[in-house]
């Protein structure tokens, strides 16, 4: 069970926290542009990565605010934590 | 039978406390501060129970929670009752009664021993084999199966005793209060930190508190008395906090581990009462010291599991914690040194010692040159080969080994005894270690699987002899030094301390010890509980199983309650033997929580009964309740489901509340429909792009239907919003979907659009929400609300109006779910009971009908309004509903918009909303019933099925919706409704089956 740095609220257990899945994956801003093949890998095509990984959380038992995080999947490392809007982290 | 092998002698019995006990019946008597097993031994009883597969008799075997035979039913009150329990874990309390499992009659003459002369009958795998065929006669075979299966018995009513949860946080926590447990606290504490230290036992210090042996000296004192005073000295830090009795079951990641503390099992029944019984701990630790300690091994000889056959270290501590004898013609099987200290502590106890039997060729370590010099006769490099007694070992049989260790040679030897020691070495507990995914390596020169430092996850470090240190001054030292980096210590109390303890020279490791007969014909144990012998492991290797984890299932060697604590290193030993396998490389089977068994008590906490699950009720609940509603479980929320008069039953009652509705007025709870409050600039905007319809031009006042779908187009939830001023809207959705839809819309509005200017409140619980309908709910509403102008032209169907009750703030919707003549008065929830009964008092001339769900769900399917999650399952779309309507086809853009014309969502064949009427219109069908075409071409196609069914009285006919695939083309179109006994006819309709042209919403 993971200790999470809300950049809101601080360190709080795994457990007041949901995970969004993939984290910068944009909705399209023009959809009704797009082929099928393409709004299809919009919506359908997540990563699934062993390694570092980019995800969205949401403090859904406390401030209710969506944030990111870098996780190391493979040995559950939380390696950043920044909001909504902020630049990611280099790769 | 009933002899006393108590001694006295300066232990850590109260032997002034007399306990009394029962056993099968029999009436015993033991001291406070004995277990189960050391007051069973010292009244010489050894046979506690039957083994799980053969039922051969079995006793105490070890003195700790690794315990694989002796485990009990405690008590036999139907609530109360424990079992499965570890006969050496249960302190005595008076009154204690226990009895033995798997045997009937009774342990002493179990007609399931039978199965021990069948054995050769039962190997590895024998169900497996044995059940396959014929394959129909499986449930025959399971009943008997799940008859012989298992041992103890389950508790058949609710537990009453009351578990807790507890979270704690610390900076250290240590596992173990053995002598580097101890160790790790002190220099925890010494530092300033916040300590915690548990230990599974009552008592400190573990093995070394009893070492009374002058071999070992700790700054020139005795062992035992050093540590006893470094335990005294632990009650001087205020930072450190001593859990006795307590277990840690399990470690996670980020040093989350979870420990079940003990309260009140060890208390007499009457100390008991209202007290917690069981205590979990979920313990977040910055940092964690492991000094779990080690266990000592069996050895595998054939027929090692008769009663009396004890390891070595356990005959110890029942002779120097305990005083109890063991046994009064003692012999021990040996390969290291650790059997010889066990022999002093008995010989100076006044117990005979009859041989050493030593697998070893010599060994002059300090420890063993005491033993002989006591005058204990060795028998050098050589092996038990078979061992007698059926309920109590009587003799045993001693050869010479061979010089490789394979077989053995010369003659065979008898000799008598009535308890057998034996000590195979020490295993390091490391499942703490590994849980907690840490890696482990091999140490080739004395077996035993230890943690790897280099791949040890961090804030985590593991001390004493699961470290793999088993010599006193190692484990100390070590410790020390350890410590020192992993809490950043410059110099420690203990600088300077001086150990002697003897050098162990060697140990001559053999995991199945040679006999004088084959394989075939022994039986050499390797798990105890399980009955699984060396025999069963080196058949499944002949019959192809590799993994490790694979001939763990199928010959079940460490599976059950201990978890092959015991058995684990002995199956792997054997089968890198025999595959010529290195067992580095074998590897080990997954260590995998709990440590120990954990209650489902302590699991669940105060979780039970009420405490389950949340339970929301409306403000208007206890009306319900007084008025003998029926309820329904929609989510977390109680709402009514219907309201039954002088006996009716649903049936009844639905279709008399639906009749009322229609012909006068009805009136329902609608509080449980989500309320979002949604205000800012850009609101409608906002509606625009989470709706498929258009909002900008809905004008101030009135309300509109929204449908919402999700990305992938698919319908997700439906509801109608109100729009109360410029920049204020008022959103509904549907009960169950309240809390989801908030979470989406926050999430689009936090990540996707946060330029939007827009909050988002919910207000659910807020207001209340009284629904009154039918062709007189606008003569109800006048009474109530005398001054607001009802009139069509004033307050048309889909408007609303802010006004006042009786002075009180509210908000009256003129909306229908139900076709008929509609209003919703939302009011602040604590007026929201008051005015219920006022409608209900100026509705009683008009026969004003409370109903519920039930009703609900008729009235709107006869109007063919769709609920979302009954007739919609996430698989269809608007058009799949035949709601293109709502569609704001010149919208740029909104939540699943693309999606309505991917090459998938434009099919025509998709599965569409429907109507359903039935030939006969008095069967009413099942919902989730089939639809197909052609019940005789195989295989038969599955067109659809039936989402809602009822029988309605306002048409006096059966009416249903159902999916159906390309359905929209098919009105008209017979079909037939496969069910068990019949097939029933149908005919594709409209989805609307009454007042077509809603004329009755302006009635």
């Amino acid at each position: 069970m993971f200790i999470i740095n809300c950049p809101y609220c601080g360190e709080r257990d795994q457990t007041e926290f949901s995970c969004g899945g993939e984290a910068h994956i944009e909705r399209p801003k023009q959809p009704t542009e797009l082929s099928d093949d393409q709004w299809a890998e919009y919506l359908f095509m997540r990563k699934n990565i062993k390694g570092v990984q980019f995800e969205r959380w949401n403090h859904a038992h406390g401030c209710r605010k969506w944030f990111n995080m870098v996780r190391d999947t493979s040995n559950d490392k939380i390696q950043a934590v920044y909001k909504m809007g902020e630049k990611p982290p280099v790769k | 039978m009933s002899k006393n092998l108590r001694i006295n002698k300066n232990n850590f019995i109260d032997q002034t406390t007399r306990i009394s006990f029962r056993f099968n019946g029999q009436k015993l008597f033991g001291y406070k501060g004995d277990t189960l097993a050391s007051a069973l031994l010292a009244n010489n009883i050894h046979l506690v129970g039957r083994s799980f597969k053969y039922h051969r008799p079995r006793g105490i075997m070890t003195c700790g929670s690794e315990e694989p035979n002796a485990i009990v039913q405690i008590g036999n009150d139907p609530s109360l009752t424990d079992p499965n329990v570890r006969a050496t874990e249960i302190e005595l309390y008076e009154g204690l009664e226990a009895s033995s499992q798997n045997c009937w009659p009774s342990v002493n003459f179990d007609i399931g021993g039978i199965n021990n002369f069948l054995s050769p009958l039962l190997p590895a795998g024998f169900y497996y084999k044995t059940f396959m065929w014929p394959a129909s006669f499986w449930e025959k075979y399971e009943y008997f199966i799940r008859h012989s299966a298992g041992l103890g018995k389950a508790p058949t009513k609710s537990d009453p005793d009351i578990y807790d949860h507890q979270y704690s946080h610390c900076d250290i926590l240590v596992v173990g209060g053995g002598i580097s447990g101890i160790i790790s606290a002190k220099l925890s504490a010494e530092k300033g930190l916040d300590t915690i230290l548990i230990d599974d036992k009552s008592f400190l210090g573990g093995s070394t508190i009893y070492q009374e042996n002058e071999c070992y000296k700790i700054n020139s004192v005795n062992s035992n008395k050093w540590l006893a005073n470094e335990i005294e000295s632990l009650k001087n830090y205020p930072n450190l906090l001593i859990k006795n009795r307590t277990s840690l079951a399990a470690f996670h990641g980020y040093n989350y581990l979870l420990a079940r503390e003990n309260l009140t099992d060890h208390l007499s029944i009457n100390e008991r009462k209202g007290k917690v019984r069981q205590r979990l701990w979920k313990i977040r630790a910055k940092k964690v010291i492991i000094a779990s300690g080690s266990i000592e091994r069996p050895l595998i000889f054939s027929n090692n599991d008769r009663p009396g056959i004890i390891l070595s270290s356990s005959i110890k501590k029942y002779i120097d914690y305990y005083g109890v004898k063991t046994g009064e013609n003692i012999s021990l099987f040996t390969n290291n040194d650790s059997a010889y200290e066990t022999a002093i502590s008995l010989k100076k106890s006044g117990v005979k010692v009859n041989v050493i039997v030593d697998i070893r060729k010599n060994s002059n370590s300090l420890i063993v040159q005491e033993a002989l010099e006591l005058g204990l006769k060795v028998l050098w490099e050589s092996t038990v080969v078979d061992t007698q007694g059926y309920k109590r070992i009587k003799s045993f049989e001693v050869m010479k080994l061979s010089d490789d260790g394979n077989s053995v040679i010369g003659n065979k030897a008898k000799h008598n005894c009535d308890c057998l020691g034996i000590s195979g070495g020490w295993t390091p507990m490391v499942h703490l270690f590994t849980q907690s995914g840490g890696k482990l390596k091999f140490r080739n020169d004395d077996n035993v699987f230890i943690p790897d430092e280099n791949k040890t996850p961090s804030d985590q470090i593991s001390v004493g002899s699961c470290n793999g240190e088993f010599k006193l001054n190692e484990i100390i030292v070590n410790t020390i030094e350890n410590l020192k980096s992993f809490l950043s210590l410059s110099n420690t109390c203990y600088d300077g301390i001086k150990i002697i303890c003897p050098d162990e020279k060697s140990k001559r490791n053999i995991w199945l010890l040679p006999s004088d007969k084959p394989v075939g014909k022994t039986k050499p144990f390797l798990d105890f509980q399980n009955d699984s012998t060396a025999k069963d492991v080196k058949l499944a290797l002949r019959e192809g199983f590799k993994s490790i984890e694979h001939v763990k299932r199928y010959t079940t060697t460490g599976m059950g309650t201990d978890q092959g604590k015991l058995s684990n290193m002995h199956a792997l030993g054997i089968i890198a033997d025999t595959t010529g396998t290195n067992m580095g490389e074998l590897g080990t089977t997954t260590f995998r929580p709990p440590y120990t068994p954990l209650t489902f008590g302590a699991i669940v906490g105060r979780n039970v009964g009420e405490f389950f699950d949340h339970t929301r009720k409306t403000a208007i609940h206890n009306w319900h309740v007084k008025n003998k509603a029926e309820f329904e479980n929609v989510g977390q929320w109680k709402r009514p489901w219907y309201f039954p008069k002088n006996g009716e039953n649903m049936q009844q009652a639905v279709q008399r509340e639906s009749k009322a509705a229609r012909d006068s007025a009805g009136i329902l709870d609608a509080s449980t429909l989500g309320k979002i409050d949604i205000q800012g600039t850009d609101a409608s905007e906002f509606l625009n792009r989470v709706y498929t319809n258009a909002w900008s031009k809905l004008e101030i006042g009135k309300c509109r239907y929204g449908l919402m779908l999700n990305e992938d187009g698919m319908v997700y939830d439906d509801g109608v919003t109100t729009r109360l001023s410029e920049n204020h809207y008022i959103m509904t959705t549907t009960t169950g979907g309240a809390a989801n839809v908030l979470s989406k819309l926050e999430d689009y509005l936090q990540t996707e659009w946060p330029e939007l200017d827009v909050y988002l409140t919910t207000v659910t619980d807020q207001y209340s929400t009284i629904s009154i309908c039918g062709p007189n709910s606008k003569k109800i509403l006048a009474k109530i609300v005398p001054g607001l102008d009802l009139s069509d032209s004033n307050f048309p169907h889909m408007s609303f109006k802010d006004t006042k009750i009786r002075n009180v703030n509210c908000r009256i919707m003129r909306i229908s779910f139900t076709g008929e003549h509609s209003y919703e008065i939302n009011i602040q929830s604590n007026y929201a009971e008051d005015l219920w009964i006022k409608c209900m008092e100026a509705g009683k001339e008009f026969n004003l009908t409370p109903y519920g769900t039930e009703t609900m769900h008729l009235l709107r399917a006869e109007k063919g309004f769709i609920i979302t999650g009954q007739d919609t399952d996430g698989t269809l779309t608007p058009s799949d509903l035949q709601m293109d309507w709502i569609i704001g086809k010149k919208k740029f853009d909104f939540i699943g918009k693309r999606s309505l014309y991917r090459s998938d969502t434009i099919r025509e064949d998709r599965k569409q909303l429907v109507g359903l009427l039935t030939d006969d219109p008095k069967e009413v069908l099942e919902e989730g019933a089939q639809l197909v075409e052609n019940i005789n071409t195989k295989p038969v196609e599955m067109l659809g099925h039936v989402t809602s069914s009822y029988f309605s009285p306002n048409l006096n006919k059966s009416i249903a919706l159902a999916v159906v695939k390309s359905g929209k083309k098919l009105k008209g179109k017979k079909l037939i409704v496969p069910m068990e006994n019949k097939n029933i006819n149908v005919t594709i309709t409209d989805t609307v089956f009454y007042d077509k042209e809603n004329k009755r919403l302006n009635a």
